[in-house]
């Protein structure tokens, strides 16, 4: 039992990571389909986009690279989806550097099924760099800040900007986040000087600190990670990678609880031991 | 004069977009709207800074012949390659840039954050020891909300997801708003050091 | 085999590369390591030039004629003097540029988005109403924000009734550590996800439909 206890304590790590792999492996090609529920600010991000009226003009702030991309890019169609359902024009921006090829992936992914026309229904005004000076330069000038689009286009030219000039002249901001810059920055310098309706779609890592925001209605909707993508998906009405990986996220959790669980009890059974053998 | 200018220049700059914000005058948005426009410009710069400094590091390193020199002129080639790929040939989607973005960079900063998963696993089994009351409650809180914020939740309780969100929106949320007041205390005051000039270390050494 | 069935297998190649480390560092992690960082930084490079340089600076600058344009590229190029050591000193007037707009602006956004209005959102009524539990919770939030703050509070010891509100204000930061701890499993776990998902069913198709 002592050696049992010992060989659990002093496990190879490389064992743990095998056990990982499984967790999140098995799951895919096994799928269960554990039903969730919706939750309230998930509710309240579908809910603040739902209201605007159709045909408005909305700003999307892509704010993410490929690191966080399985949290964020099914959050990103699904909030393409919505828009273009209600036929919402929608002008994404990103304030980090990898955002726009993830953008135009996104893009060329939702458009077709809508038939939306770029530059008509859509714009990606790609990157610029200076994170809250950005978003401060926007509150002034969108057009001054992105002179052109992501192809090099000036926008004086594209119809979709005609009649956008600032904050004022967009009905909300939808903003998807990786850190920073992201929702922290968006809420302290735009919302907080325009009272603009934003609503934050962020990593896993990030969400319990935007928990604040959502309760004093500087945001009025969150998705936080994969499960708040995999809900809004359940709203917006189609299963994509966010519902698809709900059943693995569910094993590897109930896996990592294990491991915590398993690691304190052979620890303290092996203090426990070593303290009877050492009386 | 080396340290007094730019002193000045940050107290200019810094008092200038503080005053922004409460001067509704168009005159002075246009001026500050200028400045902002200047500043990303200049922070592009210094982005061009960092790579020129890795492009540096690196060639110095192949021309004293380390032992990983291989490696670092790969990384050179990449380097330049993606630089002329995206300066001369564009950068739109279908675009050779965008190939090599969405097959190479791609997949491989995604994996490197999916290793994450690995090692806070291994973290979880090898170094979280319940040792006080302190930690019992962390590793109480994170059990409950890491099952109660996934299906598997739902189906052991019904209503695991109500009180998962519950600590979310009332005792978790309490500890954040906490951690978020303080640093907007420290920000305030650090901000306000810095335009003083009292805080110098963004100056360097003479 | 088609361009973009070479880049999924392309993509494949360096995920596998970059998983092996999880066994041991090997040549070809440090291989997928360094392509990474090359790529990496000319992306920046071209993304930069395509996106600033070109509509903000030099697009102005030569099309539109606006000389005042001169000033943030002489700023920029100042920057460079840090490489060379006797005016290196000339870089600062850069730097304090950017330090003093982003103090300015941090300050602003700091007051009015987080202090201000998170104040604001914890007063909350603690009695009255039928709602009791709404009346519970908006103890729980003032109790936990007041006592968390105590804690944070250095300039007196923590003794006596002070130091047992600061015990109570870190029972509720460890429940937000907790609450975070859980979240970053969940965010982790749906990184993998993602790479496991683009290995079985983009690259290998044997992921069930």
């Amino acid at each position: 039992m002592k050696r049992l206890l010992e060989t659990i304590n002093s496990l190879d790590r490389r064992y743990i990571f095998l056990f990982i792999g499984l967790a999140v492996s098995l799951p895919l090609f096994f799928p269960i389909g554990i039903k969730f529920t919706v939750t309230h600010p998930v509710q309240g991000f579908y809910n603040t986009i739902e209201k605007v009226p159709n045909g408005s003009k909305i700003l999307m702030s892509c704010d993410y690279d490929p690191g966080s991309a399985p949290e964020l890019y099914p959050m990103t169609i699904s909030a393409l989806e919505q828009m273009f359902k209600k036929d919402l024009k929608v002008v994404i921006t990103c304030l980090w550097p990898a955002g726009p090829p993830l953008v135009e992936k996104a893009l060329a992914h939702v458009t077709p099924q809508y038939h939306k026309q770029p530059g008509i229904d859509y714009v990606n005004l790609g990157f610029k760099e200076g994170r809250e000076v950005v978003m401060v330069s926007m509150g002034a000038s969108i057009p001054n800040t992105f002179p052109t689009d992501y192809q090099g286009k000036p926008v004086s030219q594209i119809p979709i900007m005609q009649g956008v000039t600032n904050f004022k002249d967009v009905a909300m901001i939808v903003n998807i986040s990786a850190g920073y810059p992201g929702t922290k920055e968006w809420v302290q310098q735009v919302q907080s000087r325009y009272q603009i309706d934003l609503v934050a779609g962020c990593t896993a890592v990030s969400a319990p600190e935007f928990y604040p925001y959502y309760q004093t209605g500087q945001l009025k909707g969150l998705l936080g990670g994969m499960k708040g993508a995999a809900e809004y998906e359940k709203l917006v009405g189609f299963k994509g990678l966010g519902t698809r990986g709900m059943d693995a996220q569910s094993i590897s959790h109930l896996t990592v609880f294990l491991f915590i669980l398993i690691g304190n009890l052979a620890y303290f059974a092996l203090r426990f031991w070593k303290g009877k053998a050492s009386r | 004069m080396r340290k007094e200018v730019p002193l000045i220049i940050t107290f200019l700059a810094g008092t200038f977009f503080i005053a922004d914000y409460f001067i509704p005058h168009s005159g002075f948005s246009k001026m500050a709207e200028s400045v902002n426009g200047w500043t990303i410009i200049v922070i592009a710069f210094s982005y061009i800074l960092g790579v020129a400094n890795v492009a540096r590091v690196n060639l110095d390193q192949i021309q004293k012949g380390s032992k990983d020199k291989f490696y670092k002129i790969i990384l050179l080639v990449c380097l330049f390659f993606m630089s002329i790929a995206g300066i001369v040939w564009g950068i739109q989607g279908g675009s050779v840039f965008d190939w090599f973005f969405l097959n190479v960079y791609y997949p491989m900063q995604s994996t490197m954050f999916a290793l994450l998963a690995f090692y806070i696993a291994s973290a979880a089994f090898r170094a979280f020891r319940i040792r006080s009351i302190q930690a019992a409650l962390l590793a109480i809180t994170a059990v409950l909300v890491m099952i109660g914020r996934v299906p598997v939740g739902e189906a052991i309780w019904k209503d695991f997801s109500i009180f998962s969100e519950w600590i979310m929106n009332v005792p978790q949320l309490a500890g954040k708003r906490a951690i978020l007041i303080g640093a907007a205390l420290g920000a305030i005051s650090t901000g306000l050091k810095v335009i003083a000039g009292l805080e110098r270390t963004h100056l360097g050494q003479d | 085999m088609n361009i973009e069935t070479l880049g999924i297998w392309l993509g494949a190649f360096f995920t596998l590369c970059i998983l092996s480390f999880l066994y041991k560092d090997n040549p070809f992690y440090k291989l997928a390591e360094h392509v990474f960082v090359g790529i990496s930084a000319g992306y920046g490079v071209a993304l930069e030039f395509q996106n600033v340089f070109l509509p903000n600076l030099w697009n102005p600058l030569t099309k539109e004629g606006k000389l005042i344009m001169l000033v943030p590229f002489v700023l920029g190029v100042l920057l460079f003097t840090r490489f060379v050591a006797k005016i290196s000193w000339l870089s600062r007037w850069s730097i304090g540029l950017l330090i003093g707009i982003y103090s300015g602006i941090a300050i602003i956004g700091f007051g009015s988005g987080d202090l201000v209005a998170q104040i604001h959102g914890n007063l909350l009524p603690l009695w009255g109403g039928n709602d009791l539990l709404t009346l519970f919770n908006n103890w729980i939030l003032t109790v936990g924000l007041v006592t968390c703050l105590i804690y944070f509070f250095f300039s007196k010891e923590h003794k006596g009734s002070f130091g047992i509100l600061a015990r109570v204000g870190i029972y509720f930061l460890m429940l937000s550590f907790g609450a975070s701890f859980g979240y970053t499993v969940m965010s982790r776990m749906s990184l993998l996800i993602g790479r496991f998902y683009f290995l079985y069913g983009d690259w290998l198709h044997i992921l069930p439909q």
